[in-house]
């Protein structure tokens, strides 16, 4: 109990702002700002794990800023799936800037990854903890001009391109989020996430709330790329520097489907149309991601697919809306973002040394690299949700979720698109792995450095198996997280009913 | 005066859209900023115009015609980061220019589409 509650709510914005400012001020200084910004994703970490050790507990930490009472201050609230969210941004941060080091070419580029890095984390960790639409709109301003700078970091031509479609499609996205937001407080009269909950569960919903709810839900879908509107995300990801894709994937659809988790939980807690219709979004988004990724060449790209799958188990968990299936998707948020982050750093080990990353100009690594062969098959058969790998726990709560509710068509969906992903990670194997090199010995490249790339994409994959053998501790994490999500109501009297606590 | 503000933003965010979908990404970019303009507006009329006195607070309470200060704060906000916003978008777009020559949208499709240069890290022309 030795750290206050409140400093520990603003510990994971302060953190990163901090290691960003003293990036800044060691800028000549190429070694020192690496290490400090290692240093601050790893205490993001610990800040994380302390909130968990709070939130854990089941009381909902809450801080109004500046000591204004809930409805007119500006609201930090953390319960267990913040909590949860804080911890993994802390650890994909760290395993991102020490896979970084690996990849550091060019210390300019280098030292504006790390300060960037750092500003993405405060817009991530703030739309983690926020209590406020408006505010979550500005952390999600916050997030995407690091995201922007860091996607068109040493722009070429192509990554350009890609920075060029992924700047229209994302400010098109926030402008209606912004839009959305203005038109609840006109109708509404509140910003609080918890005050429009309790306006929602005591049923006087006020006029013409409904409408800009929906725009939001859309601005959100955007955001955790879902089907139809996933587009932007394998145009723009691909393109990016190996670490900066690799953080994106892990970290910023989960943000948009945190946003819809937060939002469609506390307002509508019983299923409905909302939930309805996310059902059957989340399952053209599982089959349709999968069939593009099949469709594709270059193992980025199939990742990026992937990554649009993987949403839709996320949002039928959210769709199915029992607390098992909530669950379950805590269970696959967590999950996701360490093999997402891992399958792209590996495809990233890989390409460099094979010289691309297009399948078919790949090969050799099973003979060169026998353990980056087995650190790629964890990842991967853990995406496909082979057991006893995390992603085998996670798709086995939302498919008994989905037999107890009766969604038959939404169960088959996911088992199919099961069997695609291990399909598509074997092209991936089968190409990258097993086939040898196209151009025989002189297609081998030597490099040096690189140990830094190794350790993170190992702990990542130690990570995804610990998950997997020790599924209980954290379902159990996850099943409390969803009793949490499932009874809005303690959030609401959480933020509403003890002002300044 | 709601109905002018209404139909100013409507109208902005007609002309936003139209040239949103243009092939030129100059356009783009400026129906971007009307958009986002029209949505600021949009954002201080749903909270209510009308009361004109500020909503400055004084011995004898809050006064009876304050304006709500409220949509005036969120939108200044938004103002502040729709414009670092579309800096950037036109630094992006100067660069693109600069790389390719051309700002034809389907043109940029097509290079973030292509398959990917090998990666010697000089291989970016």
């Amino acid at each position: 109990m030795t750290p206050s509650p409140h400093l520990l709510l603003v510990a994971p914005l302060l953190l990163p702002l901090g290691t960003l400012i003293a990036c800044l001020l060691t800028r000549g200084n190429h070694r020192a700002c690496a290490g400090l910004s290692l240093l601050g994703a790893a205490g993001l970490m610990a800040v994380g794990l302390a909130l968990v050790a709070y939130a854990g507990r089941g009381d909902i930490l809450v801080s109004q800023m500046g000591g204004w009472a809930a409805p007119y201050g500006i609201t930090l609230v953390v319960d267990r799936l913040s909590a949860a969210m804080v911890t993994i941004t802390g650890v994909i941060a760290t395993a991102t800037v020490l896979y970084s080091l690996a990849h550091d070419t060019d210390p300019a580029r280098g030292r504006d990854f790390h300060l960037l890095t750092h500003g993405l984390l405060v817009g991530v960790c703030g739309a983690f903890i926020t209590g406020d639409v408006f505010n979550l709109y500005v952390w999600f301003e916050v997030l995407l001009v690091g995201s922007f700078a860091l996607i068109a970091l040493g722009g070429d031509r192509r990554r350009l391109a890609g920075t060029v479609v992924y700047v229209i499609l994302n400010l098109i996205a926030t402008l209606m989020f912004l839009l959305a937001a203005g038109l609840v407080y006109g109708s509404a009269g509140t910003l609080n996430m918890a005050e429009l909950a309790a306006l929602f569960a005591a049923g006087d919903t006020p006029p013409g709330v409904q409408a800009p709810l929906v725009l939001m839900l859309l601005a959100f879908s955007i955001k955790a790329a879902l089907f139809p509107v996933f587009g932007w995300l394998p145009a723009s990801y691909h393109v990016a520097w190996t670490p900066v894709s690799a953080l994106f994937a892990g970290l910023l659809t989960k943000v948009g489907v945190y946003a819809l988790i937060r939002l469609v939980t506390l307002l509508w807690p019983d299923a409905g149309l909302v939930h309805e219709v996310l059902l059957w979004v989340a399952c053209a988004t599982m089959l349709i991601g999968v069939l593009g990724a099949a469709a594709q060449t270059e193992v980025r790209r199939i990742l990026s697919f992937h990554i649009v799958s993987q949403v839709g188990y996320m949002v039928l968990g959210l769709a199915l809306a029992t607390p098992l299936a909530l669950a379950g998707a805590v269970f696959y948020l967590i999950h996701h973002i360490v093999v997402k982050a891992n399958l792209f750093f590996i495809g990233g080990i890989a390409a460099r040394m094979t010289g691309s990353e297009r399948l078919p100009a790949m090969g050799g690594l099973y003979a060169r690299a026998p353990w980056l062969a087995l650190m790629f098959a964890i990842p991967a058969l853990s995406l496909a949700g082979i057991p006893p790998l995390s992603g085998f726990w996670a798709k086995f709560v939302l498919v008994r979720a989905g037999l107890e509710t009766g969604a038959w068509i939404a169960v088959g969906i996911a088992l199919l698109t099961g069997i695609f992903t291990l399909l598509s990670m074997s092209k991936i194997w089968n190409e990258a792995f097993l086939k040898a090199h196209p151009l025989g010995a002189a297609g081998s490249r030597t490099l040096t450095g690189q140990a830094p790339a190794w350790w993170a994409a190992a702990g990542l994959a130690a990570i995804t198996v610990g998950i997997g053998i020790g599924a209980g501790p954290v379902m159990d994490f996850a099943s409390a997280a969803a009793e949490q999500l499932a009874h809005p109501a303690h959030y609401i009297s959480a933020v509403l009913g003890a002002p300044g606590r | 005066m709601e109905i002018v503000a209404a139909i100013t933003a409507g109208l902005l965010a007609a002309i936003g859209v139209w040239l949103l979908l243009d092939r030129n990404l100059v356009r783009v970019v400026l129906g971007i900023v009307l958009l986002g303009n029209s949505i600021n507006i949009a954002v201080l009329t749903a909270g209510r115009l009308g009361n004109r006195t500020a909503a400055f607070v004084t011995s004898n309470g809050v006064p009876e015609l304050a304006a709500n200060p409220l949509p005036q704060a969120l939108v200044l906000t938004a103002i502040v980061i729709g414009f670092a916003l579309f800096v950037f978008a036109l630094a992006v777009l100067r660069r693109t220019w600069e790389l390719h020559g051309s700002t034809a949208t389907d043109r940029v499709t097509e290079v973030a589409e292509g398959p990917s240069p090998d990666l010697d890290e000089k291989a970016s022309r």
